[in-house]
């Protein structure tokens, strides 16, 4: 079989990228079911409502893509924040499947309503200027935008994971997820705690939906497709580790390009089927801890 | 409060005000009714030791103090504040530190992240220099992971910890459960160091020979309530009565 190189570099660059979402993805996700033992079904509208953030940010104030950075995940984070205060805080405790089903019902009703305003068509962003073109590296050509996503994402990922592994407010963080009833004895604020990490785990969401809204349009079920997949993610990396999570997240956006390339057919179901090999022979996920 | 209790027949060694009342403390863990109004104080300075058989509900009158029992009803005060409706958080800010029985040392924490996780709530708190004097065996252990150290090892840093945060109330809720002699002893020694100190302490205990030796005072707990109470001098003169309520 004669490889090309451009294609497979090119299916191999698609794969980084898509990777680069679901790691920062999953990564929420992670953090959001280990401090609040909550299936965040809405992680998938909340990074929709984050490129829909740029979207507007950029449209009906001027503000471009660099503030839009900082702005939407901090916009959505407040939302995200609200959203814990007054529903989700009220489900501590109770079994998964009330978390599963409240914010599964969220995701509906965000989704409902930007459909509602916008239709299913998507909307356009385009790549800010300091992002455009490509440079020629020879084996093959990288725009440069995608570059960047993947670059940032990684940064991002890596930044998260040296926050909670490696600081003093992770050692909390990761305490409370453990223990929160004595970290609590101890003085420190719990449910704060809890409020902001949710807060943490949607900005994160809606990081990747500005980093997305250049590349694929800003559509109100843009999320919806894709959380299907970081679940599956989410599942075969398990819960266990930050850096699992991130590993993960690139690592299948790579076999799913990979695929793509040389058995297209499968492209779309590899990671379900890597899904259900984990969870047949480690259910816990590839570096969770069984419970 | 004209009722004679317990209290009046036990005489405080020191003669410090009482830094924690307990009125009528009733509690529940869901449906069952555990405390059916605990009545004791403790003074500024003392070491108490509540004794009693497994499930007399020593263990839930010091979660109940702390806040963190799902249910619970009575007067509790501590420092001059009411506390019976606070939250934990807001208990542990007021300067009361709790050790509990299974020690919770925290697996996703070395030992370093550990010892520094509780916050300052006073001033004066131990520093790591004075902690590692007290506990040398720490000092080598900083980078491991918490639960790998041995059950000695986790009860001091247990201890360790809550003596960094300034807290002078600490409840200890069975410390030498499970260890050997020699850690034991070196608990016991950490306890009468600390007592010199000034610290107050609400003991849990199921080893009185163990609390002997760093006691003031003994309540016996019976079905959540105080049935008994005696000064440490009283001990000796108390033993039968003991050995029945715990039926050793």
């Amino acid at each position: 079989m004669s490889i090309n190189i451009q294609a497979l570099l090119a299916q191999l660059l698609v794969g980084l990228i898509n990777g680069s979402f679901y790691a920062l993805l999953s990564l929420g996700l992670a953090v959001i079911f280990g401090m609040l033992n909550i299936i965040n079904f809405a992680h998938g509208a909340l990074y929709m409502m984050g490129a829909f953030c740029a979207y507007f940010l950029l449209n009906l104030f001027g503000i471009g893509y660099w503030w839009a950075l900082i702005l939407a995940p901090l916009t959505v984070g407040l939302f995200g924040m609200l959203m814990e205060r007054t529903l989700l805080q009220w489900l501590s405790g109770l079994d998964h499947l009330y978390g599963l089903l409240l914010t599964f019902g969220v995701a509906l009703i965000i989704q409902g309503v930007f459909q509602n305003y916008f239709g299913s068509s998507g909307l356009p962003y385009a790549i800010p200027d300091e992002l455009k073109g490509g440079v020629n590296l020879g084996f093959m050509f990288l725009p440069i935008y995608r570059g960047w996503v993947v670059a940032f994402s990684l940064v991002i990922c890596l930044l998260t994971w040296y926050l909670i592994e490696r600081t003093r407010l992770g050692a909390n963080l990761r305490a409370a997820t453990e223990n929160p009833t004595l970290v609590r004895a101890f003085g420190i604020n719990v449910p704060r705690m809890i409020t902001l990490t949710y807060g943490l785990g949607v900005g994160l969401a809606a990081l990747a939906g500005v980093l997305s809204a250049p590349i694929n349009q800003v559509r109100p079920l843009m999320g919806a497709d894709l959380i299907i997949v970081v679940f599956a993610v989410v599942v075969i990396g398990g819960m266990g580790s930050i850096m699992g999570s991130i590993i993960t997240g690139f690592a299948l956006g790579v076999i799913e390009g990979l695929t793509k390339y040389f058995y297209p057919e499968a492209s779309n179901t590899v990671v379900f089927v890597l899904m259900v090999l984990v969870l047949l022979v480690k259910p816990s996920g590839l570096t969770g801890r069984a419970t | 409060m004209v009722e004679t209790t317990t209290l009046d027949r036990t005489k405080p060694a020191s003669a410090g005000n009482a830094l924690l009342s307990v009125r009528d403390l009733q509690a529940w863990y869901g449906e069952s009714h555990i405390l059916h109004g605990m009545d004791f104080e403790v003074r500024t300075g003392e070491v108490v030791t509540l004794l009693g058989r497994n499930g007399a509900g020593k263990t839930t009158t010091l979660k109940s103090v702390m806040g963190i029992i799902g249910k619970r009803t009575g007067a509790i005060t501590f420092d001059g504040h009411d506390i019976s409706r606070a939250s934990s958080d807001k208990i542990a800010r007021r300067g009361i530190a709790f050790c509990p029985e299974e020690r919770g040392i925290f697996a996703s924490l070395d030992v370093r992240e550990n010892l520094m996780l509780p916050p300052q709530v006073r001033p004066g708190g131990l520093s790591l220099e004075q902690i590692f004097e007290l506990f040398p065996n720490l000092r080598e252990r900083l980078k491991s992971q918490g639960t790998k150290l041995s059950g000695g090892e986790q009860q001091m840093l247990a201890i360790a910890r809550i003596l960094r945060t300034g807290a002078r109330f600490l409840m200890l809720d069975e410390p030498t459960e499970g260890l050997a002699p020699v850690i034991i002893q070196q608990i016991g020694r950490t306890i009468a160091r600390l007592k010199t100190e000034g610290f107050t302490i609400l003991l849990v205990e199921q080893n009185f020979r163990f609390a002997a030796t760093v006691a003031d005072r003994y309540y016996v707990v019976e079905h959540g309530k105080i049935i008994d109470g005696f000064a440490n001098s009283e001990l000796e003169a108390n033993m039968d009565k003991l050995h029945t309520y715990l039926g050793v």
